[in-house]
């Protein structure tokens, strides 16, 4: 079990990398973008550890390290060991 | 008095810290290595810049896990001096003994430069050597000190004077035009409600010599004397 964890900057913090890669965009001729924001994906893997346990430890990583609640947000999502979606 | 200035992996600007307290000011300085706990023989811990643990995650949160931090979180629970200055600053932030985050800098660079900035709260144990408004000349050095903290935090903390120092011009105006990193309100430098735990991004261990261009970093250390 994998739990694949998505954290970006909460809504209305100023994304400072997400804005210069739209500028980059822009002047490659990418112009119908209208914002970028750029998050880190972490991936963790569990071995053989059921879903729901998996859920827990994963909201607890994220609550007291992986992510910080003054500034992001984050989405946990559970693969199995083949890749697809729990 | 005692001063601990803590040594994570990674720190860089322990030995300034050191040297500050040191020479200019003739304390009883020590390192203390992350892995230590003990906090006892001491009155102010110095929790110094650098890049612990290589600034992965975020800048300051893995070293918030250090042995070390869980001790400095009981020293300044019972009223010790804490200050931390720049990834200090960032790793209070992230132990929760500072409101706020420190975010990548508005224009993505790392600033190494000497700005001004100015004393908003000279009544404190980090401040009550300088004047009320006074204006200091001090370096900052960092590619992550956009000071970044919700409206009601930044009210609460405008509203306790928890804000000590701001970013300003020649003449001590807190401008858009002298915000070196995008920091809410200019915000350079904050303390906590109760008063004994600070952070600031520049760095008084940088400037404490007319040599160094400045001396004004002896204001702050030299305030510490005075916070018993």
């Amino acid at each position: 079990m994998t739990a694949r964890i998505h954290i970006t900057l909460k809504k209305g913090i100023l994304d400072a990398e997400g804005k210069a890669v739209l500028q980059a965009l822009n002047n490659l001729g990418v112009d119908k973008v209208e914002e970028v924001r750029v998050g880190k994906v972490i991936e963790l893997n569990f071995g053989h550890v059921q879903a729901q346990q998996a859920r827990e430890l994963a909201e607890q990583a994220c609550q007291k390290l992986l992510a910080n609640p003054v500034i992001e947000e984050y989405e946990i999502q559970l693969l199995n060991d083949d890749g697809g979606e729990k | 008095m005692k001063f601990a200035v803590i040594v994570f992996p990674g720190s860089n600007c322990d030995h300034d810290c050191y040297y500050a307290l040191k020479h200019p000011l003739q304390q009883d300085v020590s390192f203390v290595w992350h892995k230590e706990t003990n906090l006892k023989p001491f009155d102010v811990v110095v929790l110094p810049g650098g890049f612990s643990y290589g600034d992965y995650l975020r800048t300051g949160s893995i070293a918030r896990f250090s042995p070390v931090m869980q001790s400095v979180v009981d020293f300044a629970a019972k009223g010790g001096i804490v200050i931390g200055i720049c990834n200090g600053f960032q790793i209070l932030c992230e132990a929760g003994l500072l409101p706020g985050a420190l975010m990548r800098n508005t224009n993505l660079k790392y600033i190494c430069d000497y700005v001004k900035v100015r004393v908003e709260n000279s009544k404190t144990a980090f401040t009550n050597q300088c004047g009320s408004g006074e204006i200091l000349d001090i370096p900052i050095a960092h590619a992550d000190g956009r000071y970044h903290a919700d409206s009601d935090t930044l009210k609460e903390l405008h509203d306790n004077q928890q804000v000590l120092f701001k970013y300003c011009d020649l003449n001590g105006f807190v401008t858009d035009q002298v915000n070196p990193n995008g920091s809410a309100d200019n915000i350079a430098g904050i303390c906590n409600k109760q008063g004994n735990v600070m952070g600031m991004m520049p760095h008084p261990d940088r400037c404490y010599e007319p040599v160094l261009n400045s001396d004004h970093g002896v204001k702050i250390f030299g305030s510490l004397l005075n916070s018993r």
